[in-house]
């Protein structure tokens, strides 16, 4: 008997729990929001009297009719100097770069009327040609952030900046002991430079690179580079707790070679097999075929063993995890030398120096790692930083500067980050708001954001890119290199420095070069600029010896949050993470047997207790594939500064989890977990949409598809008396003919890593507002895309969802992009009372935002769950105040103008970025031709950094999709409920898991 | 007592004759503006092409095309293909004046070129007031495509008009001819109501006239002076009954009609003519001067704004020409303050709505006076159309798409056409749909 594979949305379905059970018939609330809305004021018993009924009505028949009376005079303002390529109503692009703490993206800026306001991917770079991360995509409000700082602080009160230049200038030149410029890496070639001839006039100047999540040892045992790992040419890749598709070595350009070798079709039907050995569930580990739930501290036997077995020669003797599994990855290894690849997110020197080994035993140098280029993502030094905070106590460190760094809040020493600076001279941070480290300086000289700057950046070897700024500064900020020049007593400025340093790489006339590396925003010709330091001592195989006691916590990077540095960013809070779907705030995940074990339920506030004797308290979420004996926190939370009102109080700062070993961060501990009998509500997007069996998304093994590609994607037929039948031969309705477009998307299940990008890009693209925890849990977020995790379980016959708890402990994970499906029998269509929602004639389902009456009868008709309603004005409301950009004047400068700002009591969906779709009819209109494929894409298609999804038009037989469609039907490509005919124009390809 | 009676019978009368005459004048009237309208159409660019084709010379037409869509778009600002001056001269023979070479130097960079020192670009230079030409980045080819539609001479315009007979021959010869079928129609009205008028006068002069003899010469029994001398009873009209409820009803009926008539005009600002910061007329520069509308609303073409011009755009004129009038010395103001001129927007679409200039002007090949009405002839801009989605509809249903020389329709006509007998409308081609103007 085969085994049928069952999934489940969260534990609450698993275990259906009574109030799961309660929720699931009724998704949604019944409730009216009255009172709620109407705030404290509202009578006792809750219920209008009829008096004040009248009197409202009154009053609002009068409001009308004055209102209506004369129509306001509104205002046309034009340019008083028109800039020669700003035409009114027309965007324009401009190539940038966006880089912080190793997320790295070529990018292209869309301005209107010059403000940016989306963020797109560059495909003239070879290093990220399609898609972007999602902070990337979210990056573009941080320039309209109204927390900003809008002038310089000389001691917390405002400053001019000739006072500011005056005051540093002097007290540099009479300065005594070590400056210091401590930042986050620095991939600018220029910028470094720049520190470099800032320091040279100081006797004793240190550059002090210190990331958040560090690579440190990884740095070590690689001469102070990220190796050019290519997962492209992997046939086996082995992970050891590296989320390299997130937020490890540089994850943009990672999942781009890594999908490239899991693109699947039935002539080609190889793909890399890839074996994930880690604590918390990532979201690398729920893309791997093989996951194996390990400790932090089984890291370096699992190493160690793989290290014995391949480089070292002796045999593999080890019980860690999954003995099984191991074995297998070894064997794997051994079989593909020169295919394979090991990476490691270890921050022990130790194991990285037996990894680094292990790879060159393989024989990937030159194959699965281009040692020509490697990656300059990372390159903080954690001995470095840790000898700098010695330095401060000791008192020999007489100024420090700090750039894109915030270690009084980020770093496991901050007590001793915060004493030590009492004893420096001169102190000047350049953060673009008062943070944790910035409140302490004496002077803080904000930096302009990367939008209003120029910069050049190199993240990898040879290939070298630019950003331009695409508005002119908002605040009185001026950009860090700017201020430097200033205080060297240079009089050019970092444009002009820029281009000098540029003269180097170019070649032919200058002028020409540098004008076309600008529009291009890249140059690959293989020079490069950039210096790093290679580490002062090569690691060496020996492990740490640090033996857990109890329960060990590992602190680890959000994909949406990073390290906390843009939590100010609305979008950035309400972005699902990728696993547990949680959004604003952290939370302990814990594995089942562990909860069981403890008596905890989700949401029970859990004490932990350091070694360094602080305590956490934060809400238990019961996360499957979290090892046992182990919980994991995230960092970036905990904010407790002004200056930052969307990330304040959300969840608790869990960097004290990291603690000092050897000179390096670990970024795990020992600790004690205690249950107190507190509850905190974790917002999570999902939990309530439920599947009630229903076969949604399919997977199937690599092998399967090899042996009978058609056997892979199981269809539904129905019986009717002439035998089996499609669903769509039995039909209601009459079809649709489609003469001119018929828009279509289709998402490959094996490329989606589950990362959000899109999610974040339609939120910009569509103006879709951002909730809060509140209506989070209200079950009232308003994403268009979301992506649908389901853990998967082995299911054996005859058992019920009980049985099914066994397997959960360590489940395969799918994601799902899930979307208006613009069916072609749309079952909201037949069921809105006014006709707001309608199809097109080119197969997009529309929807009329000011015909709806907000009934929702066409998000209870949704076999999807797509439609969502707003429950609420979200703009101008001072109650959603953290949306900014609907909620203050500079917040809404990030507003798409070609789509509507959708009011309360309205219904709203995907809309297949149908101003797209105009826009882009409406340019070939204009050039007398028909659209080129790949012109008009969605959003979400152009941000995806996989190509997962694809969108175009099904008409075109020469179409991308039309081929995809014609090469996958009956193999891999089906619909999501097939079985409701309702003939979704949205087509999803069957994952394929290549199992050992 | 006759003469009572006549003078009731002449007030009713004459009212009657007033109305007609107010009516028709109406009638009149408005066919007059429609062929005011015709008269202005037919001097827009374009719309003479079916006139001057004939005179063509060789060339390919291809070549001629693409030049007269670079011309439109870029170079109409400043120069006219006849001969008058707008910023720049008129380019009429523009290319048997100067070789090629040197025009293609002079566009791609006119600068350069004077800086250069070249005798012939100079001299331009200093002629037209020192105006910078901006440099082009065409193509050689592109140049030769604007030059050779600049020889084609199909962009000369015949003298500017004014009035209906200066309407160009050729393609608007069939709207003339209705409009010579309506004058006709005019006149036969005219005559029409001259003889009735005369009938009904000779008719009650001579009922006067026999009632007049019928009192003095002959004898007339009771009875029939009864009848000769009847006045007529109005009470008995106005106190009958049907009457009565007759007038009521209409009463009420053009009460509801007023109102509902003014509810559903509630947000509809049609006629709505704000006073502008500055009393700039739209009569003087596009009708007068026949200034293109892209010259100074310049991304109209691009857009979908139309774009209200920027003060440099006012400046590239204004700065030689009547610099002493108090309204331009607004402008001079403006740009001393560094303060731009908030203009009163007279056509507000609702937000939910988008609309795109360039697909409609560019694509769908639609005046401007369609929707703005006769802007030629407004000294102050009032809102001519209303804007609705009524409106809107009308239009989508009723028009039929340009799709000619377009390739993005050429499949689509073709199935229409095999498929459909009626027109191949913009609402044919789904423009009639929610997402086509909402989202």
């Amino acid at each position: 008997m085969q085994d049928r594979i069952k999934y489940w949305k969260g534990i609450e379905e698993l275990n259906n729990t009574p109030e799961f059970a309660k929720n699931a018939h009724n998704e949604f609330p019944e409730f009216l929001p009255l009172d709620e809305a109407k705030g404290e004021g509202s009578s006792s018993n809750g219920k209008t009297q009829r008096r004040d009924f009248l009197k409202l009505l009154g009053f609002s028949m009068a409001a009308v009719s004055l209102a209506s009376c004369e129509a306001p005079v509104r205002k046309a303002i034009p340019y008083l100097n028109k800039p020669v390529d700003v035409e009114p109503g027309v965007a324009n692009w401009y190539a940038s770069t966006y880089y912080l703490n190793g997320d790295y993206n070529s990018i292209l800026v869309k301005t209107r009327e010059g403000r940016p306001i989306k963020i797109e991917p560059n495909p003239s770079s070879s290093v990220t040609p399609y898609g972007t991360s999602s902070r990337a995509q979210a990056s573009v409000l941080g320039v309209y952030d109204n927390n900003r700082l809008r002038f310089p602080l000389i001691k917390g009160k405002e400053a001019k900046w000739e006072d500011i230049d005056k005051q540093i200038a002097s007290r540099l030149s009479a300065v005594n002991g070590k400056v210091a410029f401590v930042s986050s890496t620095i991939i600018s070639p220029s910028t470094k430079q720049l520190i470099e001839e800032f320091g040279s006039r100081f006797g004793n100047f240190e550059h002090v690179t210190y990331d958040v999540n560090s690579s440190s040892a990884l740095l070590a045992a690689n001469g102070g580079v990220v190796p050019g790992y290519d997962f492209s040419k992997a046939n086996i890749i082995v992970s050891i707790g590296a989320d390299f598709l997130g937020t490890w070595g540089a994850p943009i350009p990672f999942a781009k070679q890594y999908i490239q070798n899991r693109k699947i079709d039935a002539d080609n039907p190889t793909m890399s097999r890839h074996y994930q050995f880690e604590t918390i569930l990532s979201m690398t580990g729920a893309n791997a075929d093989i996951r194996v739930p390990i400790k932090p501290s089984e890291e370096a036997a699992v190493v160690t063993a793989m290290y014995n077995a391949i480089a070292g020669g002796s045999a593999a003797s080890t019980n860690v995890g999954d003995a099984k599994a191991l074995a297998a990855a070894i064997k794997d290894l051994q079989a593909n030398k020169g295919k394979a690849l090991v990476v490691s997110g270890s921050n022990d020197p130790g194991v990285q120096a037996m990894v680094t080994a292990i790879n060159s035993a393989l024989g990937a140098e030159g194959t699965t790692i281009d040692s020509a280029s490697p990656y300059f993502t990372k390159q903080g030094n954690d001995a470095q930083m840790i000898r700098l905070i010695n330095e401060m106590n000791a008192g020999s460190v007489g100024a420090v500067f700090f750039y894109n760094t915030n270690p009084v809040y980020d770093h496991p020493l901050a007590d001793k980050v915060v004493s030590g600076l009492q004893k420096v001279g001169l102190k000047v941070s350049f953060a673009d708001r008062v943070d944790e480290t910035a409140s302490l300086a004496e002077f803080v000289t904000p930096d302009h954001h990367y939008l209003e700057s120029w910069n050049d950046f190199e993240p990898k070897r040879g290939f070298l890119s630019i950003a331009q700024p695409v508005i002119s500064p908002i605040f009185t900020t001026r950009q860090m290199q700017d201020s430097l020049l200033k205080w060297s007593g240079n009089n050019t400025n970092f444009y002009e420095y820029i281009r000098n340093n540029w003269r180097k790489v170019a070649t032919g006339d200058f002028n020409k070069f540098w004008e076309k590396a600008v529009h291009d925003g890249v140059l690959e010709n293989g020079s490069s600029m950039l210096k790093v330091s290679a580490p002062t001592t090569a690691a060496t195989t020996t492990v740490r010896t640090v033996k857990p006691t109890g329960v060990e916590a590992v602190l680890y990077e959000k994909v949406s949050i990073g390290s906390g540095a843009e939590a100010n960013n609305p979008w950035l809070q309400e972005l699902p993470d990728p696993v547990s779907k949680a959004t604003w705030g952290n939370y302990i995940a814990m594995p089942i047997k562990m909860a069981e074990e403890m008596g905890v339920t989700q949401g029970d506030v859990i004490a932990i207790s350091l070694a360094n004797g602080k305590t956490i308290e934060l809400p238990a979420l019961i996360q499957p594939g979290q090892a046992n004996g182990t919980v994991g926190i995230a960092m970036g939370y905990g904010r407790e500064i002004e200056s930052a009102p969307v990330a304040k109080g959300l969840g608790a700062n869990a960097f004290p989890v990291a603690a000092v070993v050897d000179n390096g961060i670990s970024y795990s501990s020992s600790v004690q977990l205690k249950k107190t009998d507190a509850t905190s509500p974790i917002a999570q997007t999902q939990t309530h949409h439920t599947i009630m069996d229903r076969l949604v998304v399919q997977e199937n093994t690599l092998a399967n598809y090899k042996s009978n590609p058609k056997e892979v994607t199981e269809y539904i037929r129905i019986a009717t008396h002439e035998g089996p039948a499609k669903p769509a031969a039995i039909s209601l309705w009459d079809d649709y003919e489609y003469k001119n477009h018929h828009w279509g998307m289709v998402i490959d299940l094996n490329s989606c890593i589950g990362c959000g990008a899109c999610t974040v890009s339609c939120n910009v693209e569509n103006n879709i507002p951002v909730v809060g925890k509140a209506e989070v849990l209200n079950r009232r977020e308003m994403h268009w895309m979301r992506i649908d995790r389901y853990y998967s379980a082995v299911e054996h016959e005859a058992k019920d969802y009980a049985t099914m708890e066994n397997p959960a402990e360590n489940p395969s994970v799918i994601f799902q992009p899930m979307l208006c499906q613009h069916c072609n029998h749309a079952p909201c269509e037949t069921v809105c009372p006014v006709a707001a929602t309608m199809h097109s004639s080119e197969g997009i389902n529309q929807m009329a935002y000011n015909r709806c009456v907000g009934t929702r009868y066409c998000a209870n008709n949704c076999p999807y769950k797509v439609r969502r309603f707003n429950w609420f004005a979200y703009a101008n409301n001072d109650k959603f105040n953290f949306n900014e950009p609907m909620n203050n004047d500079l917040g809404k400068m990030v507003l798409n103008p070609d789509v509507t700002v959708r009011a309360r009591g309205v219904m709203e969906k995907c809309s297949f970025c149908v101003q797209r779709v105009q826009l882009g009819k409406l340019e070939a209109k204009r050039e007398n031709r028909r659209p080129k494929d790949g012109e008009i894409v969605t959003a979400c298609a152009q941000s995806c950094p996989t190509e997962a999804i694809i969108f175009g038009d099904m008409k075109d037989s020469e179409s991308r999709i039309s081929k995809i469609l014609a090469r996958q039907n009956g193999e891999r490509a089906f619909h999501v409920l097939e079985e409701l005919n309702v003939q979704p124009n949205v087509t999803y390809l069957t994952k394929i898991r290549n199992l050992a | 007592m006759i003469s009572c009676i006549l003078k009731t019978k002449s007030k009713v009368f004459f009212a009657f004759l007033f109305a007609l005459v107010v009516s028709f004048g109406a009638i009149a009237q408005e066919q007059a503006s429609e062929q005011a309208e015709v008269a202005t159409k037919g001097v827009e660019p374009g719309a003479t092409q079916g006139a001057t084709t004939d005179a063509t010379p060789a060339g390919d037409p291809a070549v001629i095309d693409a030049g007269e869509a670079l011309f439109k778009n870029n170079c109409v600002v400043c120069h006219s293909a006849g001969s008058d001056v707008i910023v720049g001269p008129g380019l009429q023979g523009i290319t048997q004046k100067r070789n090629e070479a040197w025009l293609i130097k002079w566009i791609k960079n006119s600068q350069a070129l004077i800086s250069a020192g070249d005798k012939d670009a100079i001299a331009v230079y200093n002629e037209y007031n020192k105006q910078a030409m901006p440099s082009f980045a065409f193509s050689d080819d592109e140049i030769k495509s604007i030059l050779a539609y600049v020889e084609s001479g199909k962009g000369v315009v015949s003298a500017p008009v004014a009035g209906p007979e200066g309407a160009t021959a050729g393609e608007n010869v069939g709207t003339d001819a209705i409009g010579a079928v309506g004058g006709y129609l005019d006149i036969i009205l005219v005559v029409l109501i001259v003889v009735l008028i005369v009938l009904v006068v000779t008719l009650l002069l001579i009922t006067s006239l026999l009632k007049n003899y019928l009192n003095k010469n002959r004898k007339l029994d009771e009875y029939d002076s009864e009848i000769v001398n009847q006045r007529f009873d109005f009470s008995k009209i106005y106190k009958s009954k049907a009457v009565r409820t007759l007038v009521v009803l209409i009463f009420v009926v053009v009460l509801l009609d007023l109102t509902i008539d003014k509810v559903m005009g509630i947000g509809i600002q049609q006629g709505y003519a704000p006073k502008q910061p500055i009393a700039f007329s739209h009569k003087l520069h596009a009708g007068e001067h026949q200034i293109n509308c892209n010259y100074c609303h310049s991304t109209v073409y691009e857009s979908k704004s139309a774009s209200i011009p920027s003060a440099n755009i006012c400046m590239n004129c204004h700065s030689q020409i009547k610099t002493e009038s108090p309204e331009i010395q607004k402008i001079y103001r403006a740009i001393e303050r560094n303060r731009p001129i908030e203009w009163v927007r007279i056509h507000n679409l609702p937000d939910l709505s988008y609309f795109n200039h360039s697909q409609h002007t560019q694509v769908g090949g639609v005046e401007c006076q369609t929707c703005h009405g006769p802007i030629e002839e407004m000294d102050v801009v009032y809102q001519y159309s209303p804007l609705t989605m009524g409106w809107c509809i009308d239009c989508h249903r009723e028009t039929p798409l340009n799709t000619e020389g377009n390739e993005y329709y050429d499949n689509l006509v073709e199935l229409h056409e095999s498929t459909s007998k009626g027109a191949f409308t913009v609402s044919s081609n789904g423009g009639t749909e929610c997402s086509k103007c909402h989202y």
